[in-house]
């Protein structure tokens, strides 16, 4: 009940800035489109800052999980909370996510950077260049961001998204068609930004990806969370019938 | 045929010895169309990008309307800006009534629909792209707006370039706002419906090619500034 009434629609939450914003509690989660359930009654605790490795067979319900999370979509039934605050501009600002597919504005790889602090009123070059060295770009810096290769331009997603230095910052399978040595460079920035204090939700298929990131697994099948678990015990024993058949690379049905 | 050759020839020589009737046509034109191009933007970019990306109840109908005033008649238009400029009208005051500004103002309420509807579908399709991300971001509306029409900026060059044909090309307002006076408000078009109703064909037919020339001039300008910046990765 006290839970309840702390729900409220995020004002103020600018002026708790220093409230964390976890513990993140989902509950009986629906969300529904064309008839279809496509998030099924899911519930998900997040706790500490640990890596959150979010895997599942394709249609599972990753991506628009984590948009629901970050308050993109809306459910048609359930709840989100952020410590006890929904999913609002204001908790939305705390947070940060780098899509499956980048979105780069048709401007210099720096400036794309520069987009997201000027936005929150940090605009220093030094600090630009700092972002854009920590994700390998700081020699691209002046050129135009669309000529990037596909890996360099995830990392600039990447950098653009810890440029808001988030509380917590959302990857949705952002290695999904990267080579391995740029699929190692999101990853040690992913790492990073953990070791920093952020919560990182990384969504991905690769196996030995999750393995690497450690952390705790959450495994999801049909709009439904199977199981979560730390990420060593979920890949030694898993425990549902789905992860067991995912793992064991059978078609999950 | 003897028409075009002897227009051809006209036109040639009028262009080479610099006539000076041609050549104060000719800058009033462009002074009168560019000017009303750069109004019509300053008005049409943001209402177009606000269309684009802003969503409320009437914008379905606010965008029909803008598109179907995307075929205004030129004449109607004269005639509307000649009623608000003559000395009964509410800005009869202003005494702008046969000059370049009331040609401007009949240019720039003609070619605003067609800035602010080709800007909108232009800053639609780039918001379709950028949507997500700038509601991630929590991008403010404004801001949102400054960076489409930023980032567009290349593609609107078109849109503007459509303005600039309409209103270098169109003859039916300036001539009831502008009056056709020679050395005043004489411009491109309304000195070709002047030589054609004298029989002078071969003249009018000169200042059709000069006409056409500059057209095609603006046109190349505007597609190389494009493509440059479609190699750089602008575009």
């Amino acid at each position: 009940m006290a839970e309840a009434a702390a729900i409220g629609s995020g004002a103020g939450v600018d002026e708790r800035r220093c409230t964390p914003l976890l513990p993140l509690k989902a509950r009986a989660l629906v969300l529904e489109a064309d008839g279809k359930r496509l998030i099924d009654g899911l519930d998900l605790t997040l706790t500490d800052n640990a890596m959150t490795t979010l895997m599942g067979p394709n249609g599972a319900g990753k991506s628009l999980l984590l948009r629901l999370l970050h308050g993109l979509i809306a459910p048609t039934s359930g709840e989100v909370a952020w410590n006890g605050v929904r999913p609002s501009e204001a908790v939305r600002r705390r947070q940060a996510m780098v899509f499956q597919d980048p979105v780069l504005l048709r401007r210099s790889v720096a400036a794309n950077v520069e987009f997201v602090l000027k936005l929150d009123g940090r605009n220093e070059p030094r600090r630009c260049a700092e972002i854009l060295q920590s994700v390998e770009l700081a020699a691209h810096a002046d050129q135009p961001a669309r000529l990037l290769s596909g890996g360099e331009k995830q990392r600039l997603a990447l950098a653009r998204a810890l440029a808001r230095a988030p509380e917590v910052l959302f990857l949705d399978e952002p290695t999904a068609s990267l080579d391995p040595a740029s699929t190692a460079l999101i990853e040690a920035a992913a790492k990073r930004a953990r070791d920093d204090g952020t919560k990182v939700v990384f969504v991905t298929h690769d196996i030995g990806q999750a393995r690497r990131l450690g952390g705790e697994v959450v495994f999801m099948h049909k709009g439904r969370v199977c199981e979560q678990r730390p990420a060593k015990a979920f890949f030694n024993k898993p425990v549902s019938r789905e992860a067991r058949d995912y793992l064991a690379g059978r078609l999950v049905l | 045929m003897q028409d075009f050759a002897e227009a051809f020839r006209l036109a040639f020589g009028l262009v080479l010895s610099g006539d000076a009737y041609l050549i104060e046509i000719v800058m009033l034109s462009l002074r009168v169309s560019l000017s009303a191009v750069a109004i019509s933007c300053l008005v049409a970019l943001p209402v177009g990008a606000a269309l684009a990306i802003g969503r409320f109840p009437g914008r379905g109908a606010l965008v029909a309307l803008l598109n179907a005033l995307m075929g205004l008649p030129p004449v109607v238009v004269g005639l509307l800006v000649y009623l608000m400029l003559s000395n009964a009208g509410p800005m009869g005051w202003l005494q702008l009534l046969y000059t370049p500004s009331a040609m401007i103002i009949a240019q720039s309420v003609l070619i605003t629909p067609i800035v602010a509807a080709l800007a909108r579908q232009v800053i639609e399709d780039l918001n379709d792209e950028y949507a997500e991300q700038f509601r991630s971001l929590c991008v403010p509306a404004g801001t949102a707006i400054g960076a489409l029409l930023w980032d567009a900026r290349y593609s609107l060059l078109t849109v503007a370039l459509a303005g600039f044909g309409r209103a270098i090309a169109e003859v039916g307002a300036v001539i009831i706002v502008g009056g056709n006076i020679a050395h005043l408000t004489r411009v491109m078009t309304t000195a070709i419906a002047l030589e054609t109703s004298k029989g002078d064909l071969a003249l009018a037919l000169a200042l059709g090619i000069v006409l056409i020339t500059i057209a095609i001039t603006v046109t190349a300008a505007v597609m190389s500034l494009r493509s440059t910046a479609a190699r750089f990765a602008y575009g």
